[in-house]
């Protein structure tokens, strides 16, 4: 119902959800010929999306044991795990194994969506407060901490100010630890934050500090909001990029794919 | 967190009976092979392939203190904690699933430090199962290196590789005591085929010391015979088969049915209002008061089971 409201205003003007935003944003940054392993959620809808649109020969592998999928429109697994995930798939191996595909070095990105994130791309998804008297505790890593440890990571997620934070309250999985080679010296040499995309813009990290710095804004969205929005001090070049915005084929793609507005709402 | 010796290890599997076998019985009598303070490995993933009618029969039984682990923890570990079945859940992620949000029973139980879920990264998950079905100590990794997961494992440690000098991460073993895995079929004997992901049910049936196979259909040891590169647990790892139809709902079982939807929601909605009064009101209704499984299923409903097994089976079709 709420996507054949959201089909008529499309007549008019191109509106769009935050997550819509979002994953769009995200599936343009994907390569075709690549190979990338995506978490459930935003990560999941952005590849299929990009799949059908620039990148046809996107390999996505999933944590449940499953590479090269072709996930059916409509059909969206509840989590990775699912045999929706399988569907036309070339090849299920066990968890395991796909999980040594990012070790071994198949995987060109990592993609996953997030909590809480620090200046340095470090992600947090198990302990809100000091974990061991946590406010609230979080369902933990899955396969997000060996993702984030053995490939070059995007991370989409919503830009608030109580999710980005100048320190995690506990480090899930890596992005650059402390900054500078910190990563590489706790025994992580491959992989690291590549991009973090919000609604609100595209964010990359500086090649000496590792600290987060903005590469491009949203249509409609100014420096200041983004730094309102951020708790740590952030970067944005006077000359920073504006994003194209969601064009009709990509929304109507993102709504085939999610009638049920599972991931998108 | 301590490491079984090796030769203990191999003279339980030495003292098991691994001859070709009936070892077919009930749910009831399956869950006396489960001892109250057993380690306790659960197969499947997340809301698939989960041996439920086990938990169910674990449950019901009264266990007490099982140490569990599993590679990925939904409803049933709610579950586990809310019937005191487990005050120890080890995994990586421990939710119903992401579209229902974080658990509020797992919250319940672990913020107020009623219970423990101690988290170890997937692949580590994996690897220490791989440990374990390999019978040495540990294996070495390359993730989980810098983070707090590290930090809050027990047992887990670093070292200086010795031909490249990098640091690697080194998991121990995991053998757990008994292992529990549903698969679509098996023969009396205990060879069973899996179809679709078979997540670490593998590795976790060679690492286990007792294996309780719950299958949807036992099947002729002549018809596995015809395949027999489709055994994926062999009989000589297995102690107890039993048959349960539809035994992981309201999860789902490959090819067969799909997560119960309606039933998860359900559950969903009676855990979030309270999650001590509702996880107990859900064990009452769907666990302590149903006369045996089918009446079980019955309370679930024949509408939620034909149409989880209409979306099931589709997953073959064009």
């Amino acid at each position: 119902m709420t996507t054949e409201r959201a089909r008529i205003s499309l007549s008019v003007a191109p509106a769009y959800t935050g997550s819509e935003l979002l994953a769009v944003m995200s599936a343009r940054l994907l390569k075709d010929g690549q190979t990338v392993f995506a978490g459930v959620g935003i990560p999941l809808l952005a590849a299929i999306l990009a799949q059908k649109t620039h990148a046809p020969g996107l390999t996505i592998l999933f944590e449940g044991g499953v590479i090269g999928p072709f996930v059916e429109a409509g059909k969206l697994p509840p989590s990775t795990n699912e045999q929706r995930c399988s569907r036309r798939a070339n090849m299920l191996v066990s968890i395991t194994e796909v999980l040594l595909l990012l070790q071994r070095g198949y995987v060109d990105v990592g993609f996953m969506g997030g909590a809480q994130i620090d200046r340095f791309g470090n992600l947090n998804s198990s302990f809100i407060g000091d974990a061991e008297n946590p406010k609230i505790r979080l369902p933990g890593t899955g396969g997000g901490n060996d993702i984030a440890s053995l490939a070059d990571m995007i991370v989409a997620m919503k830009h608030e100010k109580r999710r980005f934070v100048e320190k995690v309250d506990f480090i899930t999985s890596p992005g650059f630890l402390d900054g500078g080679d910190t990563r590489a010296q706790a025994g992580l040499p491959a992989g690291g934050m590549f991009r973090v995309v919000t609604d609100l813009g595209i964010l990359g990290f500086e090649a000496e500090s590792r600290a987060m710095t903005v590469l491009a804004l949203h249509p409609g969205v100014s420096a200041a909001d983004i730094k309102a929005n951020t708790g740590f001090e952030l970067p944005v070049p006077d000359d920073v990029e504006v994003t194209p915005a969601p064009t009709p084929n990509e929304l109507a793609i993102l709504r085939e794919l999610d009638p049920e507005q599972l991931y998108t709402a | 967190m301590s490491i079984p010796s090796y030769l203990d290890l191999r003279q339980k599997t030495r003292a098991r009976d691994r001859s070709l076998r009936d070892k077919v019985m009930s749910l009831e009598e399956a869950a006396a092979l489960v001892a109250d303070g057993d380690s306790l490995a659960i197969g499947g993933c997340t809301a698939s392939r989960t041996p439920m009618a086990m938990i169910w029969a674990l449950i019901r039984a009264g266990k007490r203190d099982l140490e569990v682990s599993r590679s990925i923890v939904s409803t049933e570990g709610d579950l586990l904690y809310a019937s005191g079945v487990s005050r120890h859940i080890i995994t990586s992620w421990f939710s119903q699933g992401i579209v229902w949000g974080v658990s509020k029973v797992m919250r319940a139980y672990t913020e107020s430090k009623r219970a423990r879920f101690e988290e170890w990264s997937h692949m580590a998950m994996g690897l220490r199962y791989r440990a374990g079905a390999m019978g040495v100590p540990f294996m070495p990794m390359r993730s989980m290196l810098g983070s707090g997961v590290l930090d809050r494992t027990e047992g887990a440690k670093t070292m200086e590789c010795p031909f490249t000098g990098e640091t690697l991460l080194l998991v121990p073993a995991l053998n757990p005591e008994v292992a529990i895995i549903h698969v679509q079929r098996c023969d009396a004997y205990g060879n069973a085929q899996i179809d679709g992901l078979t997540f670490m049910d593998i590795d976790m049936a060679m690492a286990a010391n007792k294996v309780i196979l719950t299958t949807e259909r036992i099947v002729s040891n002549e018809q596995i015979r015809r395949h027999p590169d489709q055994t994926k647990i062999g009989f000589f790892t297995v102690d107890a088969v039993v048959e349960v139809p539809f035994g992981c709902a309201p999860h789902e079982c490959y090819g067969l049915y799909e997560p119960f939807y309606t039933h998860m929601d359900l559950y969903a909605q009676m855990t979030a209002r309270d999650a001590d009064t509702g996880a107990k009101a859900y064990l009452d209704r769907f666990y302590h008061e149903p006369k045996n499984w089918a009446d079980y299923l019955s309370r679930i409903g024949m509408a939620e089971l034909l149409d989880a097994q209409r979306r099931g089976s589709g997953i073959y079709d064009d």
